[in-house]
């Protein structure tokens, strides 16, 4: 079994299960750990309203902390649509998806796909440098930059098998399947879960906070 | 022909101009990559060569190599290289049959000890009943052919890494000729067929060079298979531009885009289909509308289905993504039922004290 025949079967085949069965894991397992009834009284009739609301308002910060926060916040909007856009918008991931799930939609252009995959890995570079560069404000840890590689890695690896830098063609793309399929079994059980989580955590603030009467 | 003729006496003999066998010379030059001065030093000396000795076994096979090499286009010099050659022993072209044809493969052995050339086509069997020729299993004739010869070259995948025969579930468990010989230098020219020319520029860079040529890491000459099929493909700018052909018959296949959605292989086959091609410079597959099916790699058989993209897994059916999602949902939920207990009997505990 050649590298690439690993990483396209066993390998990335592991890996969704494991993405699967932990993120559900961990969804079902957060979720249903409900908390007790706050048995106060409500100081704001909409406070469920209010707090669903903020699922949506908080896409962007308050006003107040825009200087702080415009370097982090551009850059990971940046990141976050440029990747989308890539594991979405490029062919061989449309057929890959497709094998997987049946649904196909049209592709971009690769020199479309390349822009974005760059944009994606530079914003991505831009996010580690302020992260090392302001230790008080990030407080990182070592999981912070194990998640870091794990994210660019894919990124890295696609640049350069579509480039053809570096080792041959068939070997980059296997590099580049297996560095999906670590980042596919990582992220249930990492920081990376918060593409699920900011969705809770949003409407649990904006709903405590309402109860409570304060307004955000 | 004589024993002793020169390839320059049958050129000669054949009414080939001194023009047409430079112009050879220098194309099978530069294809290999050799200097430029190589061009007439080749000419030279395959003009001086004499017939080395061929020993052509056919194991495992469907007689497409020899086809491609015998029937390639019309009479050219390739061909009549292969002509020049001493074909002491082939199942397929040799006018000899039974004792007589074997008595020839051991004659030429035997006179021709330490230079001779095996040339194999078709995979070996290690069930050894599996392919016999004159009651010899095909193991026990390529290692008695292999004992004494100076190399050994695999014609066509089959032979080089084991090709169709070796594909799942490999009924007579086959393998390729460097699975069993260890000891002697060996060069594959694999392909489903192999490009002729990559057959008789081997041979002639032996005849006129006395070495063998450069290999990639698969045994492969790097001058014929260094390069990828996709980034010499033609079509290349439409996948740039990511127009593709989506079926045999629509739009994008009468324009002759890009034909990966359809299970082209190009982008990880190694091969000079795109640049040399078939029949003489007409055209390849992909040309004639049919993606890569990566004929040349080890397994590409298996290598997924011929009308599956090179981008797509294989997952086999998708239950077991769905047992781990109903395992992993039934975990969480037992997760979260074993800490809501435990935090009811701690706050049981804590009533208990007030």
């Amino acid at each position: 079994m050649s590298l690439l025949d690993f990483a396209r079967g066993p390998a990335i085949h592991a890996s969704l299960i494991i993405l699967v069965a932990g993120i559900l894991l961990r969804l079902v397992g957060v979720l249903a750990l409900t908390r007790g009834a706050d048995l106060s009284r409500p100081r704001d009739a909409f406070g469920n309203f209010k707090g669903y609301r903020t699922v949506f308002s908080r896409f962007w910060p308050s006003s107040e902390f825009t200087t702080a926060t415009i370097y982090q916040t551009a850059m990971a909007y940046v990141f976050h649509l440029a990747a989308l856009l890539v594991v979405v918008g490029i062919v061989p991931h449309i057929e890959f998806i497709t094998s997987l799930t049946g649904f196909s939609w049209p592709g971009l252009p690769n020199w479309l796909g390349v822009a974005m995959g760059t944009l994606a890995l530079g914003s991505l570079i831009a996010l580690i440098i302020r992260r090392l560069s302001h230790p008080a404000v990030y407080n990182s840890t070592v999981g912070d930059y194990i998640t870091w590689a794990i994210v660019a890695l894919p990124l890295v690896t696609g640049l350069m098998a579509f480039a053809h830098v570096g080792p041959r063609y068939e070997t980059m793309l296997a590099l580049h399947i297996l560095s999906a399929a670590l980042l596919f079994a990582y992220m249930p059980f990492s920081k990376l879960m918060h593409a699920f989580w900011f969705i809770f955590s949003r409407a649990q603030s904006g709903l405590a906070y309402a109860h409570k009467g304060v307004r955000i | 022909m004589a024993e002793r003729a020169t390839f320059g006496d049958l050129l000669h003999s054949r009414g080939v101009s001194r023009r047409a066998f430079l112009k050879f010379c220098s194309t099978t030059a530069s294809l290999m990559a050799l200097p430029a001065g190589t061009a007439t030093a080749m000419a030279e000396a395959l003009s001086a060569a004499r017939r080395p000795s061929v020993i052509w076994l056919s194991f495992q096979e469907c007689t497409g190599c020899t086809e491609a090499l015998t029937r390639s286009h019309a009479p050219t010099l390739e061909s009549l290289l292969f002509n020049f050659i001493s074909l002491d022993y082939h199942h397929t072209l040799q006018a000899a049959s039974g004792d007589a044809a074997e008595h020839a493969r051991e004659e030429a052995q035997h006179a021709n000890s330490g230079e001779y050339l095996v040339l194999v086509d078709g995979s070996i069997p290690l069930l050894e009943y599996c392919s016999t020729v004159a009651g010899i299993s095909n193991k026990a004739m390529l290692v008695a052919a292999c004992e004494h010869a100076a190399a050994v070259i695999n014609i066509g995948t089959c032979a080089a890494y084991g090709g169709i025969p070796v594909a799942k579930p490999n009924p007579t468990k086959a393998v390729a000729v460097g699975d069993i010989i260890k000891d002697k230098p060996i060069i594959n020219v694999p392909g489903c067929p192999p490009m002729p020319l990559a057959i008789t520029g081997v041979i002639a860079q032996y005849l006129t060079l006395g070495k063998l040529p450069q290999l990639d890491h698969l045994g492969r000459p790097v001058a014929f298979f260094g390069e990828n099929i996709h980034d010499r493909c033609y079509r290349r700018p439409f996948y740039d531009r990511g127009q593709f052909a989506e079926t045999f018959d629509d739009e994008g296949a009468r324009k002759g885009w890009c034909l990966y959605k359809l299970g082209c292989k190009a982008p990880v086959a190694y091969n000079a289909c795109a640049h040399i091609k078939w029949n003489n410079g007409v055209s390849f597959p992909i040309q004639s509308g049919h993606g890569c099916i990566g004929c040349s790699e080890p397994g590409f058989w298996d290598m997924g289905g011929v009308y599956q993209s090179v981008a797509t897994g294989k997952f086999g059916d998708g239950a077991k993504l769905g047992a781990a999602a109903t395992a992993g949902a039934a975990l969480g939920a037992g997760a979260a039922i074993l800490a809501r207990r435990r935090k009811a009997a701690l706050h049981g505990e804590d009533s208990a004290e007030h």
